[in-house]
Order: structure tokens, then sequence, then C-alpha cells
């Protein structure tokens, strides 16, 4: 399931900022533990966010991304109470989405 | 007391199907999440270089482009975080993506725009050491890159 994302998503004209603070520990799969093992990878591949229900930016990650993502972007056309939604999946299949509407 | 078992599966089978089919290849592991990766830069993100990444992604030849800016300072403390922004100022920007170029695997993230998108994205990235980071933005059909030198003080693969 994975811990809850932070969203908050404020308006300017018809632009809305949305700023994402995700909860992943983005293993690059490079690292090694204290006995010399491989800590196997494990990050988010795949972001959607979306306005109201309809994707706005698909994004695909490698495990470069930092632990606990940061996201920034825009959407435009958008306007108070509309609903930005924030959906992860890892390379593991797990998925979490979260919701939060334009202040 | 079988019954009970019997409603227990029941309410298990019913939670199941609503998963949608995908999850359910994914858990017999028909499919491994690897594959259920949208195929569009399946494999661009395993490249190890520059080059395979630029021909995995179809891209061949980017033009440079003053209009693509990297938000980023010069110098990073920290490799594990290293704040970057892209911002594409070409008309009809459809894909945004950064590249790292020492990087075990150049390719960090991409992201696909959409019309109600504004072409502008903010990220924070490891860095293994000192390297030249890569915007690459596709636009009108077209590639367009912009470099930049961010310097690592403190590396973010080792741990």
């Amino acid at each position: 399931m994975g811990s809850p994302m932070k969203i908050r998503a404020s308006l300017s004209g018809e632009t809305a900022d949305v700023k994402v603070l995700m909860r992943h520990d983005m293993e690059t799969g490079q690292r090694k533990d204290a006995s010399g093992a491989v800590i196997p990878a494990w990050y988010i591949q795949e972001v959607t966010v979306a306005l109201n229900g309809k994707a706005v930016v698909t994004a695909e990650w490698g495990a470069a991304v930092s632990k606990d993502p940061y996201l920034a972007l825009k959407v435009k056309g958008a306007k108070s109470g509309d609903a930005v939604s924030v959906t992860w999946v890892d390379n593991k299949g797990d998925t979490r989405t979260d919701e939060t509407k334009i202040a | 007391m079988r019954e009970a078992l019997n409603l227990e599966r029941r309410k298990a089978l019913k939670a199941g199907a609503g998963f949608g089919l995908l999850s359910a290849l994914l858990s017999v592991g028909l499919i491994s999440p690897q594959q259920a990766r949208a195929a569009v830069n399946k494999g661009a993100f395993d490249a190890k270089t520059l080059d395979e990444t630029y021909k995995a992604l179809g891209v061949s030849a980017p033009a440079v482009s003053d209009q693509v800016v990297i938000n980023a300072s010069d110098i990073a403390e920290n490799g594990a975080v290293v704040p970057i922004g892209i911002k594409s100022n070409l008309p009809n920007t459809q894909m945004v993506a950064l590249l790292v170029e020492r990087n075990p695997n150049p390719l960090s993230a991409s992201y696909n725009l959409t019309e109600a998108a504004v072409p502008e994205v903010t990220m924070r990235v490891k860095m293994g050491q000192t390297s030249n980071v890569i915007a690459l933005v596709k636009a009108d059909g077209k590639f367009y890159t912009a470099t930049k030198e961010i310097k690592i003080t403190l590396g973010g693969c080792g741990g």
C-alpha cells in the first residue's frame, strides 16, 4: 500500500501549482548491506497526475529519483475545488493513490 | 465452521476481482512488474550510456536549444538529493526527460505531458558523481536538449 503522500495544490490564475511529496525507499539495486549482499532494487516506476480524474502528466521514473520523491508541476485550466490526484506504481507492483482539492 | 470458511473465501474472491486483470496477472506471476512498465521507454531506463539511451528512446541527433532551461545549482552538496527543474519554452512540448550522463543508467525520469500541463517539472534525483545533466525535450515531434554540469561534493550512491 505504501505510506500516504503529501499533495499541495495552490491556484495562481488558472494554473494550479501541484507539489507532491511521496514516501518511498527508492532503492537503486546498486547498494550493498553490511554483509555485502546487494539490496534489491525497489523504486517507483510510474507516476500519474490527474485533474478531475483526467491524466495530465504521466511520468516514468528510473531508480535515480531520490528517496522520498518530490515532484512539482503545473496544471493549466484548473479552478478552485478541482480534484488533483496522484498515483504511483513501483517495480514490485505496489501502488498508491492520494487526492486533494485545489484550495 | 465450514460455512464460515466459505464466507471468508467468497469475500476474498470478491476483493480480488476488484483489482482487475493486471494485478491478477501480477500476483500469479505471469507478467513481472518490469514487463508491466509502459512499453514506450522499455529498455531506455536500462541503457548504460547516453548514446544507448538516445537510441532506446528513438532520438537521433537532438538539437541544442536555449528554449530548454535547466534550473539547478552549480554545486550540489549531497548527491543523494539534487533538486533539478526543467522548463521548456518551446510550443507544443510533449515530453520532458532528465538524463544524468555519468550515472549507471543515465535516464532518470521522463514525463509525458498533455496539453493541460505546463512544460515545467521539478524533481530530486541521485547523482553518483559530478556530471553533466541533460534535459531532453520533445516538442512538435522534434527533440531538443540543454546541458548543465552539476558538481557533487558527496556522492549519492555509496549509502
